[in-house]
């Protein structure tokens, strides 16, 4: 199959298989690139509002506390979960898988998995409509993380288009006959 | 291998024909998105306090705010993740999992094509609960004006939770299953 090739089915049209084009040491220096700007995107204030002298000023994590402060548990797990630790969970797994030389099967099956809960570019999307409906209430300051946010969810996608499952599997040794749980 | 179980000779995955449960498993979670679903679109999301007194917004109040504001492209945006998507996606899982129930044979590569897009766009209604998340952690300013989440925030996210959940478990291939003849029409 030739470089960005498709395999779908013949029945269904599901897409079976895709030849992405990159390699893992691009996909690494991607990887290694988003992690950096996600350590930013957490340690700086989004976005915050300025009003008649109060200022306020939040960070992801200052949002999920704040949440978890009014009683709202549940959503501020949710919040927490979609949008740091599975994002931080994929990251860190994927520059473990594409710097070991012979990592586990396991663990590639894990980062497929976790995959669809990680929901950073809704959550972009999240600031934007947030900052539009402030806009009338207060004077916005964006933050540095808006800019990373933005940044990182570009990068997030360029990744997905360049890891290639199969070159891992084709790293990976055999697994053990036994079924692994 | 251990109770019958079949595993991937490669990467050792438990193997099965079809996702164990498929359709049971489906119709559980849908049912409890339904349900919740009613107190998600009732009950506030979002509760604001000013000095002119204390206001109440459920999801479409938002909307409606949004749009009169005069902002209707992101009106348009929020009405589609928060409204249309979590509804369609429960009504097209309904049908989905109706039709392998009773067994139906038409239009199958359509519903296959419905299916991947639900899956698709489903995650997207998580927008409303990171919306809330934000104004709630940044509007505390003191006497002018505070918001905190309603308790409609926790349904909302328990549907979409829930639908995503439901997508996962249903499984497309049991919509094929039903199809016994080999010269069934074919995508090009």
């Amino acid at each position: 199959m030739p470089p960005g090739g498709v395999a779908v089915c013949g029945r269904c049209g599901a897409v079976l298989y895709r030849n992405n084009p990159g390699n893992a040491e691009r996909t690494l220096a991607l990887t290694l690139a988003a992690a950096l700007l996600f350590a930013i995107s957490n340690a700086f204030p989004i976005v915050g509002i300025e009003s008649q002298g109060n200022r306020n000023a939040s960070t992801l994590f200052g949002a999920v506390l704040s949440l978890w402060n009014d009683r709202m548990m549940l959503v501020a797990g949710l919040v927490f979960i979609t949008t740091m630790l599975i994002p931080a969970l994929e990251l860190g797994v994927m520059i473990f898988l594409l710097a070991t030389p012979r990592p586990r099967p396991a663990v590639l099956r894990l980062v497929l998995a976790i995959r669809p809960w990680a929901m950073l570019e809704v959550f972009m999307l999240g600031v934007l409509v947030s900052v539009q409906k402030l806009s009338h209430l207060a004077t916005i300051v964006p933050g540095v993380a808006l800019w990373s946010f933005g940044a990182l969810m570009l990068l997030f996608a360029a990744l997905t288009a360049t890891f290639n499952v199969n070159d891992l599997w084709r790293a990976m040794p055999p697994a053990p006959a036994h079924v692994d749980r | 291998m251990a109770r019958g179980e079949l595993a991937c000779s490669r990467c050792g995955a438990r193997l099965h024909p079809r996702k164990p449960n498929s359709i049971a498993r489906t119709w559980a979670l849908l049912v409890a998105a339904f349900i919740l679903y009613i107190p998600a679109n009732l009950l506030p999301v979002m509760e604001t306090g000013s000095l002119f007194g204390a206001q109440k917004d459920t999801i479409l109040s938002g909307v409606i705010y949004l749009w009169q504001s005069g902002s209707w492209p992101l009106a348009a945006l929020v009405f589609f993740a928060s409204i249309v998507v979590p509804l369609a996606k429960m009504l097209i899982l309904t049908l989905l999992a109706a039709s392998v129930h009773f067994r139906a044979t038409w239009l199958t590569y359509e519903r296959t094509r419905l299916y991947r897009m639900i899956e698709f766009i489903g995650r997207w209604s998580m927008l409303d609960i990171y919306v809330v998340t934000l104004l709630a952690a940044l509007v505390r300013l003191q006497s002018l004006a505070t918001i905190k989440a309603g308790p409609g925030a926790l349904a909302f996210g328990a549907v979409v939770v829930l639908t995503m959940l439901a997508s996962m478990a249903f499984d497309p291939r049991l919509m094929w299953d039903n199809i016994k003849d080999e010269n069934a029409p074919r995508p090009e």
